[in-house]
């Protein structure tokens, strides 16, 4: 007979649960899952999963910075020294604030308020798209001065930087040459990052038109809870590449 | 009497056996039921059909090379057409055959029955995931077509940056995709492992085949990611001329080796350790004895996956990494052998005082026995230093990691497929004939590769197309295997296809195997299981087995 083990034993986890509680299935509950509770925990652990794996990803750049950064250890100062703080700090309090947002869009989830849902993630999304615009502001700058990595790359000012107003020491030819490897993994680093953002801004645009719906509002709020994993995720990878690359060792001692 | 005489098929009588009426296959049908389903079984059967004709086409080029081979002179083909041979071969053997050969396929259709649930954790993503793999396949034979890529399947630098100008972009691309193909087939399984087992399916009554594909999993998720990246920065040294890679412009060549073999060397676990579990499931089933050493088993899955991070510079040893490093290196590289020879011993304990039968899935097990085993030690000279520098970059290399891909990984994946195609089909397979091709493959694959062997060991490089005449004997044998060789597999794909319609029918459990997916009806139901079941026994447990078929008799009588 087919299945045979399943028949000598009725009572299944499903049908427990249903016995013991008044259980309202949800639309959204897949048929394969057992339970919703087993659903959600299966997408927050994929979740977790996914970036485990971006986390691998950003890894290997990281990794050449480490190494790039012991090689040429004073193009990469001199190179730090052209970003702007001011410029960074401002972006690093803007990701922070979205991202404030969306943990609260999570809460507003949680508690079914769909009104507050939606503005919160539409705020997530301002703040959002105004770091992209900062972002955008700072690599325009580096554009102007050619200190985009390829053949039109200037080593004018780390060879010269008296003439261009800056106090730092002047670097030898070769190592100027190396302010290029900074600024690749500058635009490749903070590149990736700002791909990361763009991703989840469209997917909150997504978002934010099915919480407007109502999809959100009824007790199903993995999509949110997921997508809030990943916005802080994008946040955190930020925290580390702001010192990384502004911050460290700005004002060498010599 | 032979040993060979004795059977454990057990068939239903043939004259009233049916197909179940209701059951996955013809469960909805048109084409379009196939491309948009979410169901694991029929993804694994997508699955199947892409792998077998990618390695066809990869085998292809196998046979081109081989018959360059076979005569010293450079006389069939250009030399940048040959490396073109070899980098195709190897682009698509790896990243479309090997690395999802059996998880994508037999993982894909077994863990979630295994498991006791009715699909994988996403089954859009798994979908998702097949659609990327067609996506970068296509991508890679694009650029096949278009002219071809001729770094080898390596990518390395400079060569794929600075002095090749074919499709290297194109094909790298490719891989980009089919990595994040294998990162989603990872993903679902370990989500799955943990969240969907049925209640009592506790770690430890899991059949290897599952801890076996954790393992892998594991592998996949954390290593790939890594490759993604190493490609995206060749593509923009290529394009954009970024310098990463670029001694002239500060950066170093060797990283990119770090972070290739970071990625691809913990892959030759992802291609071989899910066929380490197809092997456990196959042994015990045809000696009717649980795994010995079920935990040691299953915790050297985990212990090779965890080391396999650690050995990725032994493929730099003579690319100037220090000799430190390369000593640290070499010792862990060795002790990767360790959890291999712990699952070799445990099969061959397993094997021992067990009730044997040859069917084919066991006679393509024993292949994998002996074959992997000689990969695994020779790697073991790789591994050592001294011996490394005289080997590398020979033959020596090409037939150490085929006997370890193709002897291990192939034998693994046609020794699943045999075994489960009861399952998959709920059809027989002819066994005369398949026993027939499993001898072929296991004779003309050891004729192909056993030369290469003594050819890298007196010296012939790899990677090139003409070679000295006293070379010429040897080369010849493994061109003569590849004949055979081919005809092993061509042999499958034959009477496989053939037992669609004309095979025996199967029944549930024909091989009277322990595991989960033999209780239930085959072909499965869409939704595997009527009602999902509660597990009360480990697995292996023949006991089990001999009680409910007593239990059943007696219900029936």
């Amino acid at each position: 007979m087919d299945n045979a083990i399943v028949a000598t034993h009725p009572h299944t986890h499903e049908t427990a649960v249903h016995a013991e509680h008044e259980h309202v299935s949800l639309p959204q509950h897949r048929h394969h899952f057992e339970t919703e509770d087993q659903q959600r925990e299966a997408a927050t652990f994929g979740m977790w999963l996914f970036l485990l794996t971006e986390i691998m990803f950003f890894g290997g750049m990281f990794f050449a910075y480490l190494l790039y950064r012991n090689w040429y250890y004073d193009a990469f100062v001199v190179g730090s020294n052209q970003l702007s703080i001011p410029l960074g700090t401002a972006n690093t309090a803007i990701l922070i604030t979205s991202g404030f947002f969306m943990a609260l869009a999570v809460w507003a989830a949680e508690v079914k308020k769909r009104g507050l849902l939606v503005i919160f993630l539409i705020l997530t999304t301002l703040f959002g798209i105004a770091f992209i615009g900062v972002k955008a502001d700072e690599y325009h700058e580096k554009w102007e001065k050619h200190h985009i990595p390829g053949a039109s790359f200037d080593v004018a000012e780390f060879v010269n930087p008296h003439a261009y107003g800056l106090k730092e020491q002047p670097l030898a030819p070769d190592m100027a040459q190396k302010v290029q490897i900074y600024f690749f993994l500058y635009f490749a680093m903070t590149g990736m990052h700002a791909l990361h953002m763009l991703i989840g801004l469209g997917l909150l645009g997504w978002l934010t038109w099915r919480a407007y719906r109502g999809e959100f509002s009824a007790g199903y709020v993995a999509p949110i809870e997921n997508f809030g994993l990943y916005w802080h995720f994008v946040d955190i990878v930020w925290l580390f590449l702001f010192p990384l690359l502004y911050l460290i060792n700005r004002h060498p001692l010599h | 009497m032979s040993a060979t005489s004795s059977t454990i098929v057990n068939l239903p009588d043939q004259r009233t056996a049916r197909l179940p009426k209701r059951n996955y296959i013809n469960n909805e049908d048109g084409l379009l039921s196939w491309l948009f389903t979410g169901d694991h079984k029929r993804i694994a059967i997508l699955y199947l059909i892409s792998i077998t004709f990618f390695f066809f086409v990869g085998g292809a080029f196998a046979g081109l090379i081989r018959l360059e081979l076979l005569t010293p002179q450079p006389d069939l083909v250009a030399s940048d057409t040959y490396n073109k041979f070899f980098s195709m071969h190897g682009i698509i053997m790896v990243f479309l055959f090997l690395v999802p050969s059996v998880p994508a396929t037999l993982g894909n259709f077994l863990m979630p029955i295994m498991l006791g649930a009715r699909d994988l954790a996403f089954p859009k993503v798994n979908l998702l995931s097949w659609y990327l793999y067609w996506l970068g396949g296509l991508v890679i034979l694009g650029a096949m077509v278009m002219g071809g890529v001729d770094t080898g399947w390596t990518f390395t630098t400079p060569l794929s940056t600075h002095y090749l100008n074919t499709h290297v972009v194109t094909a790298a691309m490719g891989v980009f995709i089919l990595g994040f193909s294998s990162i989603f087939t990872g993903l679902n399984f370990i989500v799955t492992i943990h969240r969907m087992r049925a209640p009592g399916m506790t770690w430890f009554r899991m059949p290897l085949f599952v801890w076996s594909h954790y393992a892998a999993s594991i592998l996949m998720v954390l290593g790939t990611p890594v490759l993604a990246i190493t490609l995206v920065l060749v593509a923009l040294e290529r394009l954009v001329g970024i310098g990463v890679f670029d001694p002239t412009k500060g950066g170093d060549p060797l990283l990119f080796q770090h972070l290739f073999w970071f990625y691809s060397h913990p892959a030759v676990y992802i291609m071989i350790l899910p066929g380490m579990g197809v092997i456990s499931e196959v042994i015990s089933t045809f000696s009717r004895k649980r795994v010995f050493g079920y935990t040691a088993v299953a915790f050297s899955s985990v212990a090779i996956a965890l080391f396999g991070f650690f050995v990725w510079a032994h493929h730099m040893f003579i690319m100037g990494v220090s000799n430190y490093s390369a000593l640290v290196f070499s010792l862990l590289t060795m002790l990767v052998a360790v959890p291999s020879a712990i699952k070799i011993f445990n099969w061959a304990f397993t094997l021992q005082k067990g009730s044997i039968t040859f069917e084919t899935p066991m006679m393509y097990a024993f292949g994998f026995l002996g074959l992997f085993t000689i990969g695994g030690m020779t790697g073991v000279f790789l591994g050592a230093l001294g011996m490394d520098i005289h080997l590398t970059e020979t033959y020596f290399i090409v037939a150490h990691f085929h006997f370890v891909m193709v002897g291990g990984m192939l034998m693994a994946f046609l020794a699943g497929i045999h075994f489960w195609w009861p399952k998959m089909t709920g059809r027989m397979y002819p066994e005369s004939l398949s026993k027939l091709a499993a001898v072929t493959t296991f004779i003309g694959f050891n004729l192909t590769f056993l030369p290469q062997f003594i050819l890298g060991y007196l010296g012939m490089p790899r990677r090139y197309h003409a070679y000295p005449p006293e070379f010429q004997v040897l080369n010849v044998l493994s061109t003569a295997g590849a004949t055979v060789l081919g005809v092993g597999y061509m042999l499958p794909l034959l009477y496989l296809g053939w037992s669609l319609k004309y095979g025996a029918i199967a029944g549930n459990n024909p091989w009277q195997a322990t595991g989960l997916e033999w209780q239930i009806q085959s072909p499965p139901l869409t939704e595997n299981f009527v009602e999902i079941p509660v597990i009360d026994y480990e697995a292996y447990d023949y006991e089990w087995l001999a009680h409910k078929t007593a239990n059943e008799v007696t219900t029936v009588g």
